[in-house]
């Protein structure tokens, strides 16, 4: 188990190394100049040239790639063109309303989908059965936007219970931190929401037919133990990689989202940092997020340990 | 129990006697979105609106212009002019503090001039004629001139883009290309660094030790009175949430709200929409000197036949109460705005532009027209230009892009067949608009010149002739004299005027008509 896990370790140095010449690349290679946006309207050539030099741009591709690349690897992911600060302390103030919306998001999703998809299972062919089925079709059809704007103007303009918009750190208080995440994690857990109940219910329905399941009945288990301690841990593996695969997929999900309800997050800032061709900023939140994609990947993958005795590395 | 019950009940009654006693220190605060995020924080280094708004809260100005556009005296006292018109004396108010305490000084003004003189246009020209900036003493210097020119007065008032703001000595000795990295400025408020969080919120407080002038605040000058404690700018980016969240009282004010937002906003009984006439933007198609087809100055007039102002407002703003069609390369309405010489053109003749194309030998090369599509107010203005241009005989190449890739596409001076190109469309706030040498697009410098680079020497002559001058009548005459020639060489097309309203809830008082929209004199009452 160890040695998989150093291998699986491992292996991510190579990932992460493709991630940063991809990225870094494709900044350089699109038609765009930071320098041209920094200088501003009544900059000449002249200044915007100075500026670039200032900025390390007019250097050879592959000079400008070995310097960052070696200040990244002594944790130094270099300073802001725009914000005046260093990349590092940007993300730092903007990791907490990330993660703060991405666990909301989460246990509100799995919370809810799992025992619909389980209820969809038991009363498969049913009124509830349709019903989860067709929310789950509503909530992935639509996009996340539309979503968040409806919420917002039933439960924040019309109804007046939530706020429009607005992040509220934890350590300014609790509640605000809860009543401000409420909409945005609802907006985003949709999604995963459909998501996972449909998944649930395939697996279980899969498992609901196993023999086991009917030697439980016939044990006279109650229906909830059969359903939640022999069906569902059964079903656990399939359900557990959609919760991974819904974890990563978050990082597009959360773009949107703090965009809508201005939360001060890692999306927003790399919405930010795009279009003002914020390169250090750009390099170092896309670095952030494949590492974060490749770690949840390996948590998953240790996760199935748990669930099913029978895997083993 | 009962005890326990009445010792319970006393407790709380002094504690609810303690905080009623308790003076009640409820702070006012300004909760306002602006039209972009504070990200950059010198107003020197760039020209970007949002960083002058910043700068406007923080610094202050050796002369500012009031409500009528009339120079008026802000940081100094007073100034003096010598008999031949070639030395400015300058004298400090009394009591001027920076943010740290320290008095404002000479020293400071003159070190704030030379680093703005450095990167803005009108700066730049004013110092052509500057001989020496030198200290009298601590409260007053002389700006001593190789000949007249009106520039200086002009200059110091600069209201838009780059302000003059003044800034200690040891900030303003900052290289200019470099940003500055001390944000003590002796204006009304002091910007709150450690709760500055770009992408959420920019704060800033009320300066204590500021000293307003006595008389009553007037455009960007008179006495600039905080009445609130504090001013924070929420970024929200949102349109419709910004109108959700002044509609909730989340916010107080919005800078910009969208147009198309404005009937919702009318609606609601606790928003004001407040027009302020000082503050509008000209639409500006400006071609690209250096290449087919608009190398070629008939081609380049063939255009002024080609476009008419109201299709390209309708397309953009689409309220009429908002818009306005007006020729005058100054802005209508102001010191040099005028309408002589503009019969004619702007009406869509498609036939007048189709026969100057056949006069220039036009061989149909295509126009490599850049159509910004992320910032709202310029969207839609290249869809109709192309429509109008190709009426009138043009081929055009629309190319999409976002307006970060128009800027830097915008500054190569490459063929369009290379990465260049040959026109776009932008919008400039009237401030920036107001007189030959301030409008940076109608210099005429060659190499010297924005992108676009019109070349010509008899704009150049007259743009000197107007610098010289601190006549107005003399100068108006100028004015007509630099209209007419751009439309001769074309070197921009002015496509119409909006206004853009301020939004705000009614218990917010005191805006100001003033082209930057400042935020002193406001108060938010309870």
């Amino acid at each position: 188990m160890y040695g998989y896990l150093f291998r699986r370790l491992l292996g991510t140095i190579p990932v992460m190394l493709v991630v940063a010449v991809f990225i870094f690349l494709m900044l350089r290679l699109t038609p765009s100049d930071p320098a041209a946006i920094i200088a501003g309207d009544n900059a000449t050539t002249e200044q915007v040239a100075k500026i670039r030099g200032q900025l390390g741009l007019d250097r050879p591709m592959i000079e400008q790639f070995f310097i960052w690349s070696g200040k990244v690897l002594t944790g130094d992911f270099g300073e802001s063109f725009f914000f005046k600060k260093t990349v590092a302390q940007l993300i730092g103030e903007r990791i907490e309303p990330t993660l703060s919306l991405s666990l909301f998001t989460i246990v509100l999703a799995v919370l809810i989908a799992v025992p619909l998809g389980v209820l969809a299972a038991h009363r498969q062919g049913s009124w509830i059965d349709r019903i989860v089925m067709g929310f789950s079709v509503l909530g992935f059809s639509m996009p996340s936007f539309v979503i968040g704007y409806l919420l917002i103007y039933l439960f924040a303009v019309w109804l007046d219970w939530l706020p429009v918009q607005g992040y509220q750190r934890i350590a300014e208080g609790v509640g605000g931190w809860v009543r401000g995440l409420i909409l945005p994690s609802l907006t985003l857990s949709i999604i995963f929401v459909a998501l996972i109940a449909r998944m649930t219910r395939t697996s279980m329905l899969e498992v609901l037919s196993e023999d086991y399941i009917r030697t439980a009945r016939a044990k006279g288990q109650s229906e909830r133990k059969v359903l939640f301690r022999h069906a569902l841990r059964n079903a656990a593996v399939p359900i557990i990689t959609v919760i991974g695969l819904g974890i990563a997929l978050l990082i597009g999900g959360v773009v949107v989202t703090e965009s809508v309800f201005t939360i001060p997050g890692l999306g927003r800032l790399t919405v930010d940092a795009v279009l003002a061709r914020d390169y250090p900023t750009i390099q170092a939140v896309i670095l952030l997020f494949s590492f974060v994609y490749v770690m949840i990947n390996l948590a998953v993958d240790m996760m199935y340990t748990l669930f099913d005795p029978r895997i083993r590395y | 129990m009962h005890v326990l019950r009445k010792a319970i009940l006393a407790a709380a009654c002094t504690a609810g006697l303690a905080v009623a006693a308790t003076p009640g220190f409820a702070q006012t605060t300004l909760r306002a979105v602006m039209h972009s995020d504070l990200k950059i924080l010198d107003p020197i280094w760039t020209t970007a609106y949002i960083v002058r708004n910043h700068g406007y809260m923080i610094y202050d100005t050796l002369l500012a212009q009031d409500e009528k556009g009339e120079i008026k005296p802000q940081m100094v006292e007073k100034y003096e002019t010598s008999a031949d018109n070639k030395t400015y004396t300058f004298t400090l108010r009394e009591g001027l503090l920076w943010h740290d305490g320290k008095p404002v000084t000479s020293e400071d003004c003159i070190a704030s001039i030379k680093r703005w003189a450095v990167k803005d246009s009108l700066g730049q020209k004013m110092m052509t004629f500057v001989d020496s900036i030198d200290a009298v003493d601590a409260k007053s210097f002389t700006i001593k001139l190789k000949e007249p020119t009106g520039l200086v007065l002009l200059g110091l008032s600069k209201p838009s883009s780059n302000v003059p703001f003044m800034m200690p000595k040891r900030v303003a000795e900052t290289d200019p290309n470099k940003q500055i990295e001390d944000f003590t400025g002796s204006g009304p408020f002091v910007f709150v660094k450690d709760e500055w969080k770009p992408g959420d919120k920019t704060v800033y407080v009320k300066f204590d030790k500021y000293k307003p002038r006595s008389e009553p605040a007037s455009g960007l000058a008179g006495g600039k009175v905080v009445k609130v404690d504090r001013v924070e700018w929420r970024a929200i980016s949102d349109a419709q949430q910004a109108v959700n969240a002044l509609q909730k009282g989340e916010i107080d004010y919005i800078e910009q709200p969208s147009h198309d937002l404005l009937g919702t906003l009318k609606k609601d009984t606790n928003i004001a929409i407040v027009d302020v006439p000082q503050i509008k933007a000209q639409y500006v198609f400006r071609p690209n000197h250096l290449h087919k087809p608009f190398d070629n100055p008939k081609v380049r007039q063939a255009l002024w036949y080609a476009f008419n102002q109201e299709d390209f407002l309708m397309a953009t703003i689409g309220d009429e109460n908002y818009i306005k069609a007006c020729k005058a390369l100054f802005v209508c309405d102001t010191q040099f705005g005028t309408t002589k010489g503009t019969d004619g053109i702007l009406t869509s003749n498609a036939k007048k532009a189709q026969e100057l194309l056949k006069e220039a030998g036009y061989d149909g090369t295509p126009v490599l027209l850049m159509h910004s599509t992320d910032l709202k107010a310029l969207t839609n203005l290249a869809p109709v230009a192309k429509a109008l241009m190709e009426k009138a005989g043009f081929k055009v190449d629309m190319q999409s892009m976002d307006w970060q890739t128009l800027v830097s596409r915008r500054a190569k001076k490459d063929p369009p067949s290379a990465g260049g190109w040959n026109a776009f469309m932008t919008a400039w706030v009237v401030a920036d608009v107001m007189n030959p040498v301030s409008a940076a697009y109608v210099n005429s410098g060659c190499e010297k010149a924005s992108f676009g680079w019109p070349c010509d020497a008899e704009m150049e002559k007259l743009r000197d002739d107007f610098a010289r001058s601190s006549d107005l009548a003399k100068q108006k005459e100028i004015a007509e004299a630099v209209q007419k020639r751009n439309i001769e060489i074309t070197a921009m097309i002015p496509v119409g005027e909006y206004v853009q309203p301020i939004a705000i809830r009614k218990n917010v008082k005191g805006l100001l008509m003033a082209p930057v929209p400042v935020q002193w004199n406001i108060e938010v009452a309870k």
